[in-house]
């Protein structure tokens, strides 16, 4: 149908935001391969120099690496079971019957839409400061001696602030595939006498599958990469310092670039593992 | 009888609904109504719900001491300007797209949402070294640009599947009554794609409003925007919890409402429309 013209229209008009990405994923990326076989340090004696895999190597072997994984994986994995067990709880009930409905979704929505900066500063010092936060008071009120959270028991402060920002995302998609869910086949299944539990194994999960597959596939995307709570909260101390904050105190904080290159190519590659499968999901989609 | 356990379940799910609905907002809550509250109050112990004396001064010394307002603007133009520049490069790409399909087309939106994937730790240092060479470090320009950059993807996703929803057969019709390629974009099918651009613009705005990892990493004074600007209170004013609270409520306020308008396109956009 399209003719000749229509085609080379189309081209012109898609080269603006394809050169304009290209440009944005190759230059910074060339860039990071490059630092990354250097021995680069800014602020004493700046490029000194072709290392190798030194980078690569040192940044694994040194003592905050394998750390830094595990805490990773212990924030990204709390953070999905938390938001994916309690989303399709929340989506369930969502889904009933009840007054007031959409002023309850709004409620649940919200914590969305707040800068993760603030966030992390409300719940840090008005919820979890162990003298004046209101977690505190809840402690002393119940007769027990108030945890100071962000030292004692910091990861898993960040996963529940972390979680209340992602519930709603969770909630929402579930949701929406909840709503798209086949009322007469549930109804079938409970005349033929289907008990609850087997009605949600076998039909209702099955149905939301695809909807949890990219529930956790986004958000451990964003969660591989999250910043801000640990930069407002604990600034990496506590044994909260992820993957991502040990690249940026490598890069910025101790100004040695190559070797947080070299840490930045570990990072590309560990979201480019997770993106590939994200993507099988996504293209699938668009043939349908 | 069963209409009267109906309405029992309903109010059962009612009940249980509002009550982790207000737990999960609680947060926000609290924050704003300790803003209105004296330092001295906001710190209370037992804590005061409601019986406090309320006052604005709190939004008075923010806006004197940190300029509020300049933050405000900052975030203004950042989050609006990428999300303007953004729709400029991405509707006619979305526009072709849809319209125009080849064999490619899949190929090009994966791999544009294949650059979203890519984490910004791992390009920290290039993107910082290219705003030194450039001059543009703390420049609100240079955000605009990053920030349309790493948005621009889910702008072109969100503007195609909506595109891909307006009937090829409308056009066809509209050529064969002899409406020229103008009155064509003009009068069809831009009218036809206003609501899927507004919402991208909203998602987008948003999105960018919050955007908490270039804006603090490559901005100082000048082009700080708002999430800078709460950052700034981490210590010590942060233990003003009064003062604190004034902050965060003039800093979520503004995208807190945009957000209730723009909850339906939220799964569309930030699911690249595989659900729906």
């Amino acid at each position: 149908m399209a003719t000749k013209a229509s085609r080379s229209a189309a081209r012109l008009m898609m080269a603006p935001a394809v050169v304009l990405l290209l440009g944005w994923m190759l230059v910074p990326l060339i860039m990071t391969l490059w630092f990354s076989f250097r021995k680069y340090l800014p602020l004493r004696g700046g490029d000194l120099g072709w290392t190798g895999f030194d980078n690569y190597v040192r940044f694994v072997s040194s003592s905050a690496f394998w750390p830094a994984v595990q805490t990773t994986l212990v924030i990204v994995l709390g953070v999905l079971v938390i938001t994916v067990v309690f989303g399709i709880f929340l989506a369930m009930l969502l889904d009933q019957p009840m007054w007031g409905q959409g002023v309850v979704r709004i409620l649940v929505i919200a914590p969305f839409f707040v800068m993760p900066t603030v966030s992390a500063l409300v719940w840090k010092n008005m919820f979890m400061d162990p003298v004046n936060g209101l977690l505190a008071h809840l402690w002393r009120f119940l007769g027990a001696e108030p945890v100071s959270w962000l030292s004692d028991a910091s990861l898993s402060s960040i996963i529940m602030i972390v979680s209340w920002q992602w519930l709603p995302f969770a909630t929402l998609i579930l949701l929406t595939a909840f709503q798209s869910l086949d009322s007469e086949q549930l109804e079938a299944a409970e005349m033929d006498g289907a008990p609850k539990p087997q009605r949600f194994i076998y039909i209702i999960l099955p149905h939301l599958s695809r909807a949890i597959t990219i529930v956790i596939l986004i958000q451990t995307i964003f969660l591989l990469s999250i910043f801000a709570e640990i930069f407002v909260t604990t600034g990496g101390a506590f044994g909260t310092r992820t993957l991502t904050y040990l690249i940026f105190q490598r890069v910025l904080e101790s100004q040695n670039v190559g070797l947080g290159s070299a840490g930045g190519v570990y990072a590309i590659i560990l979201a480019n593992i997770v993106a590939i499968f994200l993507m099988r999901i996504v293209g699938k989609n668009l043939d349908a | 009888m069963a209409r009267a356990v109906k309405t029992q379940r309903k109010l059962i799910n009612t009940a249980v609904a509002w009550a982790i609905g207000l737990v999960i907002f609680f947060p926000i809550l609290w924050t704003i109504l300790t803003s209105f509250k004296t330092e001295a109050q906001a710190i209370a112990s037992p804590p005061i719900f409601l019986g406090f004396d309320w006052t604005l001064e709190n939004y008075a010394i923010v806006q004197e001491r940190s300029d509020y307002m300049r933050f405000l603007w900052n975030s203004v133009i950042i989050a609006g300007g990428s999300t303007l520049l953004g729709l400029i490069v991405a509707v006619p790409a979305a526009w072709s797209m849809a319209f125009v399909p080849s064999k490619r087309t899949k190929d090009i939106l994966l791999w544009m949402l294949s650059t979203k994937m890519l984490p910004a730790v791992g390009v920290l240092y290039p993107i910082y070294l290219i705003c030194i060479e450039l001059g543009v470090l703390d420049n609100r320009v240079a955000l605009v640009v990053i920030l349309m950059l790493i948005n621009l993807p889910i702008i072109v996703w969100m503007l195609y599947t909506y595109f891909r929803e307006i009937p090829g057969e409308i056009l066809e019709a509209a050529r064969m009554d002899g409406a020229t390629l103008k009155e064509e974009l003009l009068y069809i099918l831009t009218p036809m794609a206003i609501p899927g651009i507004a919402s991208t613009m909203l998602l987008n705005f948003i999105l960018a409003w919050n955007e908490a990892f270039w804006t603090l990493n490559l901005t100082a004074v000048d082009a700080a925007p708002l999430t800078a600007f709460i950052a700034s209170y981490s210590s010590p004013e942060g233990l003003f919890f009064a003062k604190l609270s004034a902050a965060s409520t003039m800093a979520i306020a503004p995208i807190l409402i945009l957000g209730w308008f723009s909850q339906k396109q939220l799964v569309r956009g930030l699911t690249f429309g595989a659900v729906k």
